[in-house]
C-alpha cells in the first residue's frame, strides 16, 4: 500500500516519490495546496474504489496521515 | 447532439422546470439520473425518455433535505462506475407568506430544500467531476433572489444565497474547470407557481408568462460545451421582467 500511495503522491503533486516523506505536510509546500489536495482525494478515490468521508478529507493532513487513514478504509 | 456522452443529474426532476430540463436533455442525448421524492412520476419519466431518446436513465428517490439520502445516492453511483458530468440542483420549494405571518417551520423547510439541498448536492457532485476534471453546476435561483418581491422574504433571499454560493463556488472550482452558473427565471407556469397571480403579463416586456421548457433551454446552454468558458453568471431568464 505504501508503495502505491508514494506514487500517487508523488505524480498528483508532480514531486518526485524520494521527497515524499511520512513528515511531508498539506501546504508545506506550493504543490500541496488546497486544488492539489481535492486532485490527490480524488486520485485516492478513484484507484482504491473508495468515498473518504469529508471528516477524513480534513483531517488527511500529512503523508503519514494519509497512510493511516487510506489504511482504515482499506481494512473495513 | 449536444449532450451526446455526457451524464446529468437533476433534483426535483419530476415536474415542473426539473421534468422539462430532463425532457430536453435527454433530446440532446444525455444520460440522466433523476432524483426526486416522488418515485411513481420518476418511474413513468424514466421509461417515456428511455424508449423515445434511447437514453440511459437511473431514477433515485431521495429528498435534498436528507444529506445522508443524498450521499447515498452520489455513492452509489460512483462506486458503481457512474460518473456525473453535470449536477443541476433545481429541487426547491416556494411558501408565500408575509414575514409578520411567516412561521418557523417555513423557514427551516425552505432553507433546507433551497439552500442546503444545492450545498449537499454540490458537495456530493464534486467527486465526480473531480474524477473527469471537468463539470458543471448549474443552480436554480430566482427573480425573487435578484429583485425580490412582498410575500417572498424567505423564499428570495434562500435564492439570493443561491446566488452569492453560485459566485463564491465558481472562484474555488474554476482552476479546476468545473463551472458553476446560476438561473434566475421570471414567472415559469409551474405548479409551484398556479397559487400566485400569473394573469398580468403585462408587467413583463415579452407579454407572456416563461415556460418551464424557456428555462430548461438555459440550461442546456450552460450543460454543454457552448458554455465551455462561463462560469459564476445568473442569468436570468424572465422575458425582459427586469431589465
Amino acid at each position: 500500500m505504501d508503495e502505491k500511495l508514494i506514487q500517487i503522491i508523488a505524480s498528483t503533486f508532480n514531486i518526485p516519490a524520494a521527497s515524499v516523506k511520512d513528515d511531508l505536510e498539506y501546504q508545506s509546500i506550493p504543490q500541496w495546496d488546497s486544488i492539489s489536495h481535492m486532485l490527490l482525494i480524488s486520485q485516492l478515490e478513484s484507484d482504491y474504489n473508495i468515498i473518504i468521508d469529508t471528516d477524513d478529507v480534513i483531517n488527511l493532513s500529512s503523508v503519514a496521515k494519509a497512510k493511516e487513514i487510506l489504511k482504515k478504509y482499506l481494512d473495513k | 447532439m449536444l449532450l451526446s456522452g455526457k451524464t446529468v443529474l437533476i433534483t426535483g426532476s419530476s415536474k415542473g422546470i426539473g421534468k422539462a430540463i430532463a425532457i430536453l436533455f435527454a433530446e440532446e442525448g444525455a444520460d440522466l439520473v433523476l432524483v426526486s421524492r416522488d418515485m411513481n412520476a420518476l418511474k413513468e419519466l424514466s421509461v417515456h425518455l428511455s424508449e423515445t431518446y434511447g437514453v440511459s436513465v437511473n431514477i433515485r428517490e431521495a429528498d435534498v433535505r436528507n444529506q445522508d439520502a443524498l450521499k447515498t445516492v452520489f455513492n452509489e453511483l460512483l462506486l458503481g462506475g457512474i460518473i456525473i458530468d453535470v449536477l443541476v440542483n433545481n429541487a426547491g420549494i416556494m411558501i408565500d407568506s408575509t414575514l409578520q405571518t411567516m412561521k418557523e417551520d417555513v423557514v427551516k423547510q425552505t432553507y433546507e430544500t433551497n439552500v442546503y439541498g444545492t450545498m449537499y448536492a454540490s458537495q456530493l457532485a464534486l467527486r465526480s467531476f473531480l474524477r473527469k476534471r471537468s463539470g458543471s453546476i448549474i443552480n436554480l435561483s430566482s427573480i425573487m433572489g435578484t429583485n425580490g418581491a412582498p410575500g417572498q422574504s424567505v423564499y428570495g433571499s434562500s435564492k439570493a444565497a443561491i446566488i452569492g454560493f453560485t459566485k463564491s463556488l465558481s472562484k474555488e472550482l474554476a482552476p479546476l474547470n468545473i463551472r458553476v452558473n446560476a438561473i434566475a427565471p421570471g414567472f415559469i407556469e409551474t405548479d409551484m407557481t398556479k397559487d400566485i397571480n400569473s394573469k398580468n403579463p403585462v408587467t413583463i416586456g415579452m407579454r407572456r408568462n416563461g415556460k418551464p421548457e424557456d428555462v430548461a433551454k438555459v440550461a442546456l446552454f450552460l450543460a454543454s460545451d457552448l458554455s465551455a468558458y462561463v462560469t459564476g453568471q445568473v442569468i436570468g431568464v424572465d422575458g425582459g421582467m427586469i431589465i
